[in-house]
């Protein structure tokens, strides 16, 4: 009998805090997106509850995609208030948004940062590469006297007769990371057009959109796999393969020296001045992306954006440049922004 | 034995005595003994991966559990209080004073090393919020001498433990060789030393940069909630609807379905939970996100079919003797249930939820969509309403997230959180045994 009367209480007792819970608002900023951004999310978040009154924000990863589409939900407590993206969100994004009440968007770029390529510091000596090597060793099909055939190369050494004759085992990241479009357009690509495969391409009779496509199409025969869990992920294939090359973001890199050696591109060297002068060619800009309905609804949300871009947070002598994001050199105007509250279609 | 179906001579006549085997008992007994040495093997088997297992987590956890420590006494004036105040990232503004501190420390012992002010940043970790958190409760120390123990860096707590060597260091950015002499002169003097990382066991999760100042103990608290919504809403569920299909429900093709579909359910990968969960408790219910009462809820449905599962299993074993024995003086059907049968099924039922109650302890992909995995730094609920209701992480959530981080020390976390986890794992299990042998009746 007593059963009965405990299961009657919890169902009461379920439904009484259930009821006062939906009542009760939000009072963190609730976050979600690029598990790039979250390390630096993460340190913001943490010095933002350690130095404001407010509460420490709750940040997830789970990828920009994911994160900017849990962002265009809607507008409300139970959805995010901000997406971190590791690319700049995309016109259907933004469509979908306005499609469901998100409308006014503030966009910020927090800064950038480095993608490097790096393997097992014993292994083979990968120190130099060319972004036609990475196309040549990666893509689906080469255009061989002018007909598409499967990619040949099944060592380096094929590729680029500097480059150790080992065979060709690439990890990078899946397609659901931002980091892929990034590697997709400013290696992939570049590789293709400086090497004329491009040209030869359009010469077999592709149009140039299908070259475009097939210049990024990388080849699924094994030698190069995606990753979509973490760099952590990357980094333990390349400890169980010494001939693995992969693709990790600069603070990774810096953070396991003692594991990883990493390669020039195009004859630079990947580090914050490089980067930040534009003359290592794979970087990228880092984003948060700020719902401008819920400023003012959930406490604390323009002040954590203010936070993060403020001079002494990711400046180039604060704990984000410490931790490996290349600083902005237009964060004043980003700061300025911010202030102002300047949406995505007031900027336009 | 007939053998008469065998040519040529007949078998020979049993010569020997019945005490020594003959040739065909001999192969009996050797398959016996082989078949039992199968099963020796396959036990043996079982308990060197264990050991392995455990072993490598001992391994790999323990180290988390000591910290490196710097013991600094240091005075902070209110004016050098108040100016780190007016700053936009206060916590920063200590480090200089952390130099000084050094500075004085040192001399006070009577040791001349030469060192720059960016060699005790990468020394020393995250310092101030242990000193700000510390001098906003207690504004009356100010201007008075205080020691305090602050976490060294990743780096430096790595190399007191053997994980970081002086070679690792040769292409790093976070810390120079050289300041490893520093830190050998200070472990010399006993300003470095180690000792019980209590901020592990206790604390919340910290940024990336922060590895010293990242604990458990807020996810624990996480954990323990969500345990408690389940507990509390899927045995009663689960006992309740086991009963019924049991012990009143008809036999018909509803029952049927039913039934089949509680077995399905049992099947369904727990990441399923976790979108419904998005779906109809955030999404449609309104409730908040990241909190481990939505954990709970969504925990709870992944939970329901094991317990159902093993409920009904119990209550099938309970002879039909005594159910027959209950009607038979006059009890009715309600009242030969809960009088006799559910009693006598209470350690299977105890058994069931406790394996239903593990597995949902052990779950990160459900929390994946809810929002609980990811950095959920609070700090303890103030209460129990606050408990279920803010945004909190849980244990296999926090250990996911810190095996994704690039910095070793967090590695080290990881597993040092899966020790807490198997022995919060334990304390369950060792709960569930002592109630089960309360409830433990014999005929």
């Amino acid at each position: 009998m007593s059963y009965l009367k405990i299961s009657a209480s919890a169902f009461a007792l379920a439904a009484v805090s259930a009821t006062a819970v939906a009542a009760q608002s939000r009072d963190n900023v609730q976050i979600a997106g690029s598990s790039t951004v979250l390390p630096y999310a993460s340190i913001v978040a943490e010095a933002y509850g350690a130095n404001t009154d407010f509460p420490t924000p709750v940040v997830e990863s789970g990828g920009s995609s994911a994160g900017l589409a849990r962002f265009c939900e809607g507008v409300g407590e139970n959805t995010v208030d901000i997406a971190n993206a590791s690319r700049a969100i995309r016109e259907s994004e933004i469509e979908t948004c306005a499609a469901n009440g998100v409308e006014d968007i503030i966009e910020v770029r927090i800064g950038y940062d480095g993608i490097v390529f790096a393997s097992q510091i014993n292994g083979p000596e990968f120190t130099a590469f060319e972004a036609t090597d990475w196309f040549n060793a990666l893509a689906a099909e080469l255009p061989v006297d002018g007909a598409m055939v499967a990619n040949p190369n099944t060592t380096w050494a094929d590729v680029n007769a500097d480059l150790p004759a080992v065979e060709i085992a690439a990890f990078i990241p899946g397609t659901k990371h931002g980091t892929r479009e990034v590697f997709e357009e400013n290696v992939l690509r570049v590789g293709c057009e400086v090497s004329g495969a491009m040209e030869a391409m359009v010469a077999t009779g592709m149009s140039e959109d299908d070259a475009e496509d097939a210049c990024i199409a990388v080849r699924a025969d094994g030698a190069s796999v995606d990753i979509d869990g973490d760099y952590t992920e990357t980094l333990a294939r390349i400890e169980s393969n010494p001939d693995g090359l992969g693709v990790f973001g600069l603070s990774f890199y810096e953070n396991n020296t003692d594991k990883l050696k990493v390669a020039t591109m195009g004859g630079v060297a990947p580090n914050t001045d490089t980067i930040s002068s534009g003359e290592y060619p794979v970087s990228r800009p880092l984003f948060f992306y700020v719902k401008k309905a819920h400023i003012g609804v959930i406490p604390g949300l323009k002040e954590y954006a203010s936070f993060f871009v403020s001079d002494e947070i990711a400046g180039p002598n604060g704990p984000l440049a410490n931790y490996g994001l290349v600083s902005d050199p237009e964060l004043a105007a980003t700061q300025e922004k911010v202030a102002n509250e300047t949406t995505m279609s007031e900027e336009m | 034995m007939t053998d008469t179906n065998m040519d040529g001579p007949a078998t020979p006549q049993r010569k020997n005595s019945l005490m020594a085997p003959d040739a065909r008992t001999k192969q009996r007994n050797a398959a016996e003994a082989r078949f039992k040495a199968y099963g020796i093997i396959a036990i043996l088997i079982g308990v060197f991966f264990l050991v392995v297992l455990a072993a490598s987590i001992l391994r790999n956890g323990l180290p988390a559990f000591t910290q490196t420590v710097v013991e600094l006494e240091f005075t902070l004036t209110e004016e050098q209080y108040n100016d780190a105040e007016s700053k936009v990232l206060k916590t920063a503004a200590y480090k200089e004073f952390l130099v000084t501190a050094f500075r004085e420390n040192l001399s006070e012992r009577g040791v001349e090393v030469p060192f720059d002010e960016s060699a005790i940043d990468r020394i020393v970790g995250q310092a101030g919020n242990t000193l700000r958190t510390y001098f906003r409760a207690n504004e009356d120390q100010l201007g008075q001498p205080v020691t305090f123990s602050l976490g060294a860096s990743s780096r430096v707590d790595g190399y007191f433990k053997g994980r970081v060597t002086r070679e690792d260091l040769s292409n790093s950015r976070f810390l120079n060789a050289e300041d490893l002499d520093i830190v050998d002169v200070l472990a010399d003097v006993g300003i470095m030393k180690q000792q019980f990382n209590w901020t592990f066991v206790t604390g919340k999760d910290a940024g990336v940069d922060n590895p010293g100042g990242a604990g458990i103990g807020a996810s624990v608290i996480g954990s323990f909630f969500m345990m408690l919504v389940v507990l509390m809403l899927a045995l009663p569920i689960g006992v309740a609807a086991s009963i019924y299909l049991e012990e009143f429900a008809p036999k018909n093709r509803w029952t049927d379905l039913i039934e089949v579909n509680i077995s399905n359910l049992a099947a369904v990968p727990s990441i399923v939970f976790g979108i419904l969960g998005l779906a109809v408790f955030i999404q449609l219910a309104g409730l908040p996100q990241s909190a481990p009462l939505v954990g709970g809820l969504v925990l709870t449905l992944m939970t329901l079919p094991t317990i159902i599962i093993s409920t009904r299993a119990s209550l099938k074993a309970v002879p039909p003797s005594i159910r027959s024995a209950a009607l038979g003086v006059g009890a009715s059907k309600m009242q030969s249930v809960f009088h006799h049968v559910l009693p006598l099924a209470m350690p299977g039922i105890l058994t069931g939820t406790i394996i239903g109650l593990a597995q949902a302890l052990g779950e990160t992909a459900p929390l994946l969509l809810i929002g609980m995995v990811g950095f959920v730094a609070r700090e303890y609920p103030d209460g129990i309403v606050s408990g279920f209701t803010d945004a909190n992480s849980a244990m296999p959530a926090q250990i996911y997230t810190w095996a994704a981080r690039a910095d070793q020390a967090f590695y080290e976390k990881a597993w040092g959180g899966i020790i807490v986890l198997l022995v919060f794992l334990l304390a369950m299990n060792v709960l569930a045994i002592i109630l089960r042998r309360r409830f433990e009746r014999r005929w």
